[in-house]
């Protein structure tokens, strides 16, 4: 999806979103800006590190919230869908289509609707995530042992009870690996976030000077690369303090 | 009419003393017409049960498998709700109770035994108690208090389920069943999944635990031999929940009710009667015994005697525990050595199951075994040959007299 590299009709399209960085990068002054297919050019590097500060911040807010208002979005359908069993196929589809729409597109679709602006971006980015969470909580509470649900009932548990203290406690493994893959995908399609003039990494990286410049094209790529792995990092550390008897079973089976 | 004994005492194993009143925390459950009718299904799972089961016994649901005994049994704590009919605890309607709150006073123990993966052993036993708002310092009493009961090291107190064996985990699930003390356990095919021998000893220990706590219990299985082991009355059921028989034990092997109890008790009921059996029921044999620095002299004249049994002198300590076996090189010197050439082999108590005796003395492929009482001391020997000679005698026969004294209840 990401491969929607914007060609002119493309900018065309955006109109005067991408006016403003379009014009930065013309009048080259460093040397190694005016060869052609230069990959990296360390002098240009150092000189302008400084605008990729705000990118990255807003790079770094359109992933927390969207992940955040997707889990919360997942999260709830999910839990509704394991008391209604009913719900389970119309959600799983509803979110999967949302899902299979090519991301630009879908940037591109809410315009007219939402307008430009970080709403926008966030709503299809959230979108986005639904059906990566939604269905890591559900196969996560369905690997949840019918034995432990049986003996929770039968020790006097309510069906709340059971979920809040056995069912979801079990699927927090898979419910986290959920969040692992939505939040790393969001890192990197945030990126498209630029097409509705919400910020973000994207407005260092689509830009017609990169494409013979690609030294803004690396050090935007390679943020978004380090925050998507740091983030995984985070997660799998909350993984792993959250559900010490999975260690336990590692090391009873070692 | 009795017919020769042989000198062997034969009597069932007591079923539990007390029928009617009830046990400190023991509750009677009475079954009056219990249905359970599914919505699709043309007959009853279970139709129209009455059963009576008194305070403080083991009632054993057994039965082929779609008989409706878990079923029957699940309706006691609502798990799976009567269509028809009710069921009474201590005199008192299962109906009219919050399904919760009564299944938090009833011991519910699995067959997959359903410990929660993510919390400790600890944390697992203190399940209920936490339900109904103890405070920590009571729960933790509790806990260990329980890790006692039922045999397993405080240590095991935080670990997780998944780093104890399959022995020690249904243990735990044990425990927790009895955390708060509930007048009623049910018991669904509790053993089912643990191998053989590890099965054996559960079944011991549960025992054991029960002539401490004597529980009501309700206790399915599918194995007639551990429902005659476990029972002290057992119900033999038949598809839709039928009971063919209730009696204890030795009633069920000695006098089936009906052919489909006689064929499913099986035919080898001579065998099973070994389970109703404890080695101190049987006439033992005497071995000569012989210690350390003795004159060898003194126990070649013993084993030369005629009325000898067992052909092999038996080493004991000065407390008469037995230490070995001597053969004829033990005996060739002037005294008593003070280790044997042969192995001890199995040692048996007198509280063993006649059944699990017969066993250890094949595992052990001996042909004798001796047998020690609490404190270790010698008392006998107890030999293939014994069982056989008994197996083989017309009292182990049942079929055509009731040889026996009607068990008591």
């Amino acid at each position: 999806m990401a491969s929607a590299l914007p060609g002119l009709p493309l900018a065309a399209a955006v109109g005067e979103v991408g006016e403003g960085f379009f014009k930065e990068r013309t009048g080259a002054t460093l040397p190694c800006q005016a060869r052609p297919s230069h990959l990296f050019c360390w002098d240009w590097a150092t000189e302008h590190i400084n605008r990729f500060g705000t990118p990255t911040v807003q790079q770094f807010e359109l992933v927390v919230i969207s992940v955040l208002i997707g889990f919360a979005i997942a999260f709830g359908l999910a839990l509704l869908a394991h008391r209604f069993r009913l719900l389970q196929w119309p959600l799983l589809a509803g979110t999967g289509i949302l899902f299979a729409i090519p991301s630009v597109a879908f940037f591109l679709l809410l315009l007219p609707i939402t307008g430009t602006g970080r709403e926008t971006a966030i709503i299809a980015l959230s979108a986005y995530t639904l059906q990566i969470i939604y269905r890591n909580v559900m196969s996560g509470l369905a690997n949840v042992p019918e034995s432990a649900k049986d003996a929770a009932r039968g020790m006097g548990l309510t069906d709340r009870q059971i979920l809040w203290r056995v069912e979801l406690p079990l699927a927090i493994p898979e419910i986290v690996g959920g969040l692992r893959i939505a939040t790393v995908s969001t890192v990197a399609i945030a990126t498209l976030a630029v097409f509705v003039n919400a910020g973000g990494l994207g407005t260092q990286i689509y830009s017609e000077s990169n494409l013979t410049f690609p030294t803004a094209i690396i050090i935007a790529g390679g943020i978004a690369m380090l925050m998507a792995l740091a983030f995984d990092a985070v997660f799998l550390t909350v993984q792993r303090l959250a559900t010490p008897w999975r260690r336990a079973a590692a090391e009873a089976s070692a | 009419m009795n017919p020769p004994t042989q000198g062997y005492k034969v009597a069932p194993v007591p079923a539990a003393e007390v029928t009617g009143q009830s046990q400190s925390g023991a509750s009677s459950v009475t079954y009056r017409g219990a249905t359970k009718r599914y919505a699709n299904a043309s007959a009853p799972a279970v139709d129209h049960l009455d059963l009576e089961v008194a305070a403080g016994e083991i009632c054993v649901l057994v039965g082929p498998s779609g008989c409706g005994k878990t079923t029957s049994m699940r309706m006691v704590n609502r798990m799976i709700e009567m269509t028809e009919g009710d069921i009474l605890i201590g005199g008192e309607s299962i109906k009219r109770r919050d399904a919760a709150r009564l299944r938090r006073e009833i011991g519910y123990v699995i067959q997959q035994v359903g410990l929660f993966p993510h919390r400790t052993i600890a944390q697992n036993i203190a399940t209920v108690p936490q339900l109904l708002g103890w405070d920590r310092e009571r729960v933790r009493a509790r806990t260990s208090e329980l890790l006692d009961l039922v045999g397993l090291d405080p240590e095991l107190a935080d670990r997780y389920p998944v780093q104890l064996s399959g022995g020690q985990q249904q243990r735990v699930g044990v425990a927790r069943a009895l955390a708060v003390d509930p007048p009623v356990m049910l018991m669904d095919e509790p053993f089912g999944a643990i191998d053989p021998i590890n099965r054996e000893r559960l079944q011991n220990e549960f025992l054991r635990l029960q002539a401490e706590i004597r529980k009501t219990v309700l206790f399915v299985t599918h194995d007639i031999d551990e429902a005659i082991k476990m029972g002290d009355r057992i119900a033999i059921m038949k598809e839709h929940g039928r009971v063919e028989q209730y009696a204890t034990p030795a009633e069920v092997l000695m006098a089936p009710a009906n052919e489909f109890v006689e064929d499913f008790v099986g035919a080898d009921r001579a065998l099973k009667r070994l389970s109703l059996m404890r080695v101190r029921d049987i006439r033992l044999w005497k071995a000569p015994l012989a210690r350390a620095g003795q004159a060898t002299a003194e126990v070649r004249a013993a084993l030369d005697a005629p009325e000898v049994e067992v052909p092999y002198a038996l080493l004991v300590d000065d407390r008469e525990r037995p230490r070995g076996w001597l053969t004829t090189r033990d005996l060739a010197g002037d005294t008593v050595p003070a280790t044997a050439d042969a192995p001890l082999g199995p040692v048996l108590e007198t509280g063993d199951v006649m059944r699990d005796a017969l066993a250890d003395l094949l595992q052990g492929e001996s042909m004798y075994a001796p047998v020690v009482d609490h404190g270790g001391a010698v008392v006998g020997i107890l030999s293939v040959e014994i069982i056989s000679e008994f197996l083989a005698s017309p009292e182990a026969k049942t079929e055509e007299q009731p040889a026996v004294e009607r068990p008591r209840g």
